[in-house]
């Protein structure tokens, strides 16, 4: 048996998983070709390295197809049901920050936090006839967030991709984003709300709280954790 | 529990109601997404199956009966009508994936305007009856007493239609009493927008649906709202009494009346609840053995308005409730697009009420 790590297989957030494995004495690489997705631990024995899209990396934990992985806990809570009996937080790895924001016209000088959306939202809908649409791709994150805002009379899109421009486009009235600096916000004229944020998101390598273990692994893990100094 | 021993359970429970005098309905297991949306918002999504057909659109596997029952008798039942009916639910699961995600429900539900109390109570009987033997504690509350309350705050028409909207969400109230009572503070942002000399100073390009008017309205709304005064203390102890008051319903009677002397608003309503309890008594059910509570069914599904009611196991906290019910005018108005009608009704879980026998016997 081996400890499979599952890491991000391409971009920054790969590149900064390297580092961040490297400079605590384990190194990680891709082998063989630019294009092709396998890769290699050295510095301990026992592991294998995964390259997965970051976004599968929550249900490969989850299935415990890998014992240890590296996602955003954006995906990690949006994805897994119960995330937390699933998965174990090991460490925050400090980069590949971003938060996750609901945002509206920068002209809706009556709405500054949820209390107002909520009243915008009662408003819309008595003069428009349908519920306020707001735009996401975070469907569970964002209603969860609602509820326990006491929000009603709005209703989720979905929104894939280019999420800003759905208000301009006239999809929607507000939208529900990752967002790390909000240039992109103001450029499309958000603002966002100033409650504190769905989710603060960042990096973090997980453990599988269901993934099976031998022995051996036990030990690679133990070697693996006294490294890391986790 | 057995799939087989569930089932026929539900059997002889419609049976015996249908022996009562109700007719057995059925309805589809798929019903159309959108009025379920819109009367309950996307919460419903956390609490249904939504699927997609390829002519229908968005689908949902009914949560429950009572919409597609209302439905089908407004559309041409005839009055006083009662109906049976007994068929699968289903319900999503994410905050407790341990409960059954489909189960048997087996409804009693009653369209008759001629004396909602009596309605009430031969609801509440019917249910009773089939549970009888079963060591249960029956709870009711009146969300109709807390309505009249808030109808007769000495406050503007927008903070009632406000404080009405969020009835349902008792979080989202009580914050919303704080604010209209002056307990919480104005937010910074609010603060500054009403003392900007011009609020759209710094607004940028209008995009989007919502029209400079609509925000200009609001604004206009939200100065007035800061200029009226602040709901009386008084008011705001006497919404939290009616909220508190948890008595047999013998006992809660005496203590709301007594806060009807105070505040006369709720005189009818609690007038209502009286005549509730005869009518309780009358079919044998005695309010002195009946828990009330005042905040009882505020946290279920939105639009039950009056009369609400739920048998619980004793002892089995862990179990959803083996039966529950309530008086749903509020929903027929809205299905109804203003037309309401008297509609009072409840449901009995067959594989709970086996698991809670099962563990008597």
């Amino acid at each position: 048996m081996t400890v499979k790590l599952g890491v991000p297989s391409k971009g920054r957030l790969m590149e900064k998983t390297f580092d961040w494995f490297g400079e605590r004495g384990v190194t990680l690489s891709r082998t063989g070709s630019d294009r092709e997705y396998s890769g290699a631990i050295d510095g301990v024995d026992g592991m294998a390295l995964v390259l997965l899209s970051a976004g599968e990396i929550p249900r490969e934990l989850a299935a415990g197809r890998i014992h240890l992985g590296v996602t955003g806990t954006d995906l990690i809570q949006e994805k897994l049901v119960q995330w937390d009996q699933k998965v174990e937080p090991l460490a925050e790895l400090g980069f590949g920050h971003a938060d996750l924001i609901i945002a509206v016209p920068s002209c809706w000088v009556d709405v500054d936090t949820l209390d107002d959306l909520d009243a915008a939202a009662a408003a819309f809908r008595a003069k428009h006839g349908f519920r306020m649409r707001i735009a996401t791709k975070y469907h569970r994150l964002v209603r969860d967030y609602l509820h326990h805002g006491g929000v009603a009379d709005y209703q989720l899109v979905d929104s894939q991709g280019a999420t800003e421009g759905t208000v301009k486009n006239l999809t929607a009235e507000a939208i529900a984003d990752i967002t790390s600096t909000g240039e992109t916000l103001r450029a499309n004229h958000l603002k966002i709300l100033s409650d504190e944020p769905v989710l603060r998101s960042q990096a973090t390598l997980l453990r599988s709280r269901v993934a099976e273990k031998s022995t051996e692994d036990r030990e690679t893990l133990r070697v693996l954790m006294q490294k890391l100094k986790l | 529990m057995t799939l087989a021993k569930t089932k026929a359970e539900a059997e002889r429970l419609r049976q015996v109601f249908e022996a009562a005098g109700a007719q057995t309905v059925d309805c589809a297991i798929l019903q159309p997404a959108e009025t379920l949306l819109d009367l309950y918002g996307e919460d419903i999504r956390t609490r249904a199956y939504v699927t997609h057909d390829p002519a229908q659109g968005e689908v949902m596997l009914r949560p429950d009966f009572t919409v597609p029952v209302v439905q089908m008798h407004m559309s041409g039942g005839a009055e006083p009508a009662r109906y049976t009916y007994s068929g699968e639910v289903f319900r999503r699961q994410e905050q407790h994936p341990d409960r059954s995600s489909e189960y048997f429900q087996v409804g009693y539900e009653v369209f008759d305007g001629t004396n909602p109390e009596a309605a009430d109570a031969e609801v509440f009987a019917r249910i009773a009856a089939q549970l009888a033997g079963v060591d249960l504690r029956p709870v009711t509350g009146d969300l109709g007493i807390l309505i009249a309350a808030v109808q007769g705050l000495k406050a503007s028409d927008r903070r009632r239609a406000a404080l009405m909207r969020h009835i349902w969400r008792p979080r989202r109230f009580r914050a919303l009493m704080e604010r209209f009572s002056g307990k919480a503070a104005i937010p910074p942002s609010r603060a500054a927008l009403l003392n900007a000399a011009d609020p759209f100073a710094k607004a940028g390009p209008q995009i989007g649906m919502r029209s400079w008017g609509e925000i200009a309205e609001r604004v206009e709304n939200l100065k007035a709202d800061s200029a009226e005064g602040n709901l009386s203390q008084t008011e705001c102890e006497m919404i939290e009494a009616i909220v508190n008051v948890r008595e047999t319903c013998s006992f809660a009677l005496e203590q709301l009346r007594d806060i009807a002397v105070d505040m006369p608003v709720i005189h009818d309503a609690v007038e209502r609840f009286a005549r509730r309890c005869a009518a309780l008594d009358a079919e044998g059910q005695s309010p002195d053995a009946i828990d009330f509570e005042g905040s009882y069914g505020r946290t279920s599904m939105e639009y039950y308005g009056g009369f609400v009611f739920g048998f619980y196991a004793a002892g089995r906290p862990d179990l959803p409730p083996v039966a529950t019910g309530g008086r749903y005018d509020a929903l027929t108005a809205v299905l109804g697009q203003g037309t309401s009608i008297p509609a009072v009704g409840g449901v009995i879980r067959p594989g709970i009420l086996l698991t809670v026998k099962g563990a008597g016997a």
